[in-house]
């Protein structure tokens, strides 16, 4: 079987180089817009932490009884490093080697990583916007918080978005340009 | 094969495109762009008056604002429950007395509810009163004069904020107790004792017709549970004031989770006429008191405090009739009755409705006896029995209510942040705006009288944040000026105030008008210590205190050189302005005086005391600049060091004369 072409193993470290710098940004971020937080509250999810307005939001969110967001609680933090570094070492990994079974282990990897991943989010989010205390000051019969998954939802007074940040992009991004190369590769590449 | 998959590879790519351009689209929000002609809506040309008065409370300031509409111009702070260096308000002799109490001297307190004066249920612009939160007092502002007048205790109370409401013609204000307090063994009980020890309690404080002087008639004895805010029944409701109350759980720790338990709290309906006709048949109970009755009297421009010492109560679980409990959807903030005296809108602040109840509906529950039980002896009408209608999903924190003259209502949306227009009869949302922040209470100009002026609805605002420039961490407190004309309401101003604005009491300008006094007479002056003649000034001495019996008159103080001064001495300089003319106020300041300045007004006598620390010659001058020769408004004492025998000398464009 044939290597993958040169310029597309360059294409394939640059795309594991994405992964590795995806760590010094946020993945993620959720967005909250009020009339009376006009420039908004911006929760940044990274891959072992949390950062941003998440205080002020704590602070909001203790009246309709939505649990405190602590970073303790998200045993994600502790593997979500180890799993984007093992999707640029693949990454390396296919461009030293230029073996197509590897970029198959790469791509197959990364969308299980990707579908698990938005799975543990709504999970979360799901959990977030139902699990709400019976102490709450404001109840209201019906209403549930549940951010969104992609985009903007209106939850009461306050806009709520939810949006890949830049270390998100990057990996989308790569992992999208991942896809292609091997479609290519596999289905397009004469033989 | 391939051609599938190329047109995939190609849906694929423009999927992720995708993402990212609907990241960037999101929903709209309201159009907050001020419409063309909201300037020259606002805008009072130069030399003319606003139409509309605005009195606006100071909140931890103690004070009132007093602002011009529509321009939202500042025109005056009226010191009430402060000390105020400006004008010598609690510096001066003449005003100590006024910031007395039964714990002494109270140099502040947290006004929230202005509240005008009114008969046959329409502002008539006489008097102003206005509640002390923490330490509980009623102050009575007269508007003939933008001055307070008079400062009443409340005793057996905590936290005076359901307060100082006004029935339909100023037959009362009412006090209410926010905390409730132990009344027996001199109230040294337990605070796990709450639910079996802690009262509240409603004061009905007397107005009396001519001259507004107040006094506490009778006190009712309720279950302790918070009083927040209150309004009295109008026209059909006459006789009736209604109180919203919370943490009816009563918690007495963290009741910002425990006091926001149970589902409906309550509005408390008192029948204070029926209360009157116990009180005449001896019903009520003399309690031994102390509280300080303050009261400044314009013809002596002296305020004197008298030590009340019994106060009637008359407990509501023993009398039936004066006291009914609707339940009301949780911690109620807001109870106000419509112009036409049959609604009563209460707005339960963590509450997703806003219920409207019928007062012919209450009378007919009454009747019935259509209760579901008491509520410590108190008997609670059905929440259905009563109700007249909700207003569905209205907001987000219903606060406070207002009306207009066409059967619309105004509230406040504290948490949404909004006013939302709805009609009273209907329950129907008509139109909804937001705030620039977090509104708390409203103002429609007479919004809580039987005929409404209605125009504007002020929004009176929590946050400022950045609306205006910053002055570092602590900003400008502001409001926001509506017009309620149209269908929909539109945004004409922002415009900061002083303190916290809780709540304000607007009225057309000719209405307050009517009272004005634009100086003080002379020759109506009685004060003790007035002189109204510059031949008449003199300084006495007895024993350690020194009275400069002084006058002011453009431009110089009689007499401006005193000799014969010692240290340690208490130098009472008595200044009356001979002025009689409108806007010629003299000040009057010393160096070195640990008090504040005399602000004198045409008419008036004031008293500054001052004990010199150390010999020297003392310059004393006119602090309000009052004529082209105001600079040499000016004089001076000296000052002889203590055990000195030095003459007492003073006088005025001369060589010093001794004194007699």
């Amino acid at each position: 079987m044939k290597t993958i072409k040169p310029f597309l193993r360059v294409v394939l470290l640059l795309c594991g180089v994405a992964m590795f710098v995806s760590l010094k940004f946020p993945a993620w971020k959720i967005l909250l817009e009020a009339p009376q937080y006009p420039e908004g509250l911006k929760m940044e999810i990274w891959s072992d932490h949390i950062a941003g307005d998440v205080n002020k939001i704590n602070g909001l969110n203790h009246y309709i009884g939505m649990a405190l967001i602590k970073e303790e609680n998200f045993p994600e933090f502790k593997i979500m490093s180890y799993l984007i570094i093992a999707m640029g070492v693949l990454g390396l990994l296919v461009a030293a080697t230029g073996k197509r079974w590897i970029l198959w282990i790469f791509a197959v990897y990364q969308v299980l990583c990707g579908v698990w991943g938005m799975y543990d989010f709504w999970k979360w989010e799901y959990e977030y916007g139902h699990n709400l205390d019976t102490h709450a000051a404001i109840k209201i019969e019906g209403m549930a918080y549940q951010p969104p998954l992609f985009g903007w939802k209106q939850l009461l007074n306050f806009l709520a978005g939810s949006f890949p940040d830049v270390g998100g992009w990057l990996i989308i991004g790569a992992s999208a340009i991942v896809l292609l190369v091997l479609a290519y590769e596999q289905f397009f590449r004469k033989n | 094969m391939k051609k599938i998959t190329l047109k995939s590879i190609g849906i694929f790519a423009s999927c992720i495109a995708a993402a990212g351009i609907i990241s960037s689209c999101k929903p709209k929000k309201v159009d907050s762009a001020l419409s063309g002609d909201a300037a020259s809506k606002v805008y009072v040309a130069p030399g003319k008056y606003d139409e509309v008065y605005l009195f606006t409370s100071g909140g931890f300031s103690g004070q009132i604002g007093v602002y011009g509409i529509p321009s939202g111009r500042m025109l005056k702070q009226v010191p009430i429950f402060s000390m105020d260096a400006e004008t010598g308000w609690g510096y001066s002799e003449e005003t100590k007395p006024m910031l007395m109490t039964s714990h002494g001297f109270v140099p502040w307190d947290d006004s929230h509810h202005p509240q005008l004066s009114r008969t046959e249920g329409q502002d008539d612009g006489r008097w102003l009163f206005i509640n002390a939160n923490n330490t509980p007092r009623i102050a009575r502002v007269d508007l003939g004069v933008f001055k307070t007048r008079e400062i009443i205790e409340l005793p057996n109370t905590g936290g005076n904020h359901a307060s100082p409401f006004t029935t339909q013609n100023t037959e009362y204000v009412v006090g209410a107790s926010r905390f409730s307090v132990p009344y027996d063994k001199q109230g040294d009980e337990a605070i796990a004792e709450y639910k079996d020890k802690f009262k509240g309690t409603i004061s009905f404080i007397k107005v009396d017709k001519e001259t507004g002087r107040m006094n506490l008639n009778f006190q009712l004895l309720v279950p302790g549970v918070d009083y927040d805010l209150a309004r009295a029944g109008k026209a059909v409701s006459d006789g009736w004031v209604f109180f919203s109350c919370y943490n009816s759980e009563k918690a007495h720790s963290l009741l910002e989770v425990n006091a926001s338990q149970r589902d409906k709290d309550f509005i408390m309906a008192v029948n204070w006429k029926k209360a009157e006709e116990y009180l005449a048949a001896g019903k009520g109970q003399k309690w031994a008191a102390n509280y300080a009755h303050n009261v400044y009297d314009e013809g002596t421009h002296t305020a004197t405090t008298t030590m009340e010492k019994e106060v009637t109560v008359l407990d509501v679980k023993d009398l039936p009739g004066v006291c009914y409990f609707i339940p009301c959807p949780k911690s109620p903030h807001g109870c106000d009755v419509d112009p036409t005296g049959e609604y009563i809108c209460a707005s339960g602040k963590l509450a997703a409705v806003i219920p409207v109840y019928s007062f012919s509906k209450m009378i007919k529950a009454i009747e019935a006896k259509d209760f579901e039980g008491d509520y410590d002896g108190v008997p609670v009408i059905k929440y259905e029995a009563a109700l007249d209608g909700e207003v569905e999903r209205p907001g987000l924190g219903p606060l406070h209510t207002e009306f207009d003259a066409n059967g619309n209502a105004y509230t406040s949306f504290f948490v949404s942040s909004e006013i939302v227009k709805w009609n009273v009869k209907t329950k129907q949302v008509i139109d909804r705006i937001p705030t620039y922040y977090s509104i708390g209470h409203l103002c429609v100009p007479m919004g809580d009288n039987i005929t409404p002026y209605g125009k504007y609805v002020i929004a009176l605002n929590k946050i400022t944040k950045d609306r205006y420039l910053p002055t570092g961490p602590e900003l400008t407190q502001s409001a926001q000026l509506y017009s309620i004309e149209g269908e929909k309401m539109q945004l004409l101003l922002d415009f900061p105030t002083i303190g916290e604005p809780h709540y304000a009491q607007a009225c057309p300008a000719e209405i307050v008008r009517k009272h004005e006094v634009k100086f003080y007479k002379l020759e109506n002056n009685n004060h003790a210590a007035v002189v109204k003649n510059e031949k008449d000034a003199k300084v006495v001495r007895t024993g350690n205190d020194v009275h400069v019996y002084a006058t002011a008159i453009r431009s110089h103080f009689t007499p401006d050189n005193i000799e014969g001064v010692k240290v340690g001495d208490n130098v009472y300089f008595h200044i009356t302005n001979l002025e009689q003319d409108w806007d010629v106020p003299h000040g009057f300041s010393i160096k070195g005086a640990n008090n504040s300045e005399l602000l004198i007004l045409p008419g008036e006598t004031s008293t500054l005391k001052w004990t010199p620390d150390r010999a020297g010659v003392f310059p004393m001058y006119c602090t309000d600049f009052c004529s082209a020769l105001h600079q040499e408004m000016q004089g001076y004492i000296r000052v002889s060091p203590a055990g000195s025998n030095p003459t007492l000398k003073y006088s005025t464009g001369e060589e010093a004369v001794s004194a007699k």
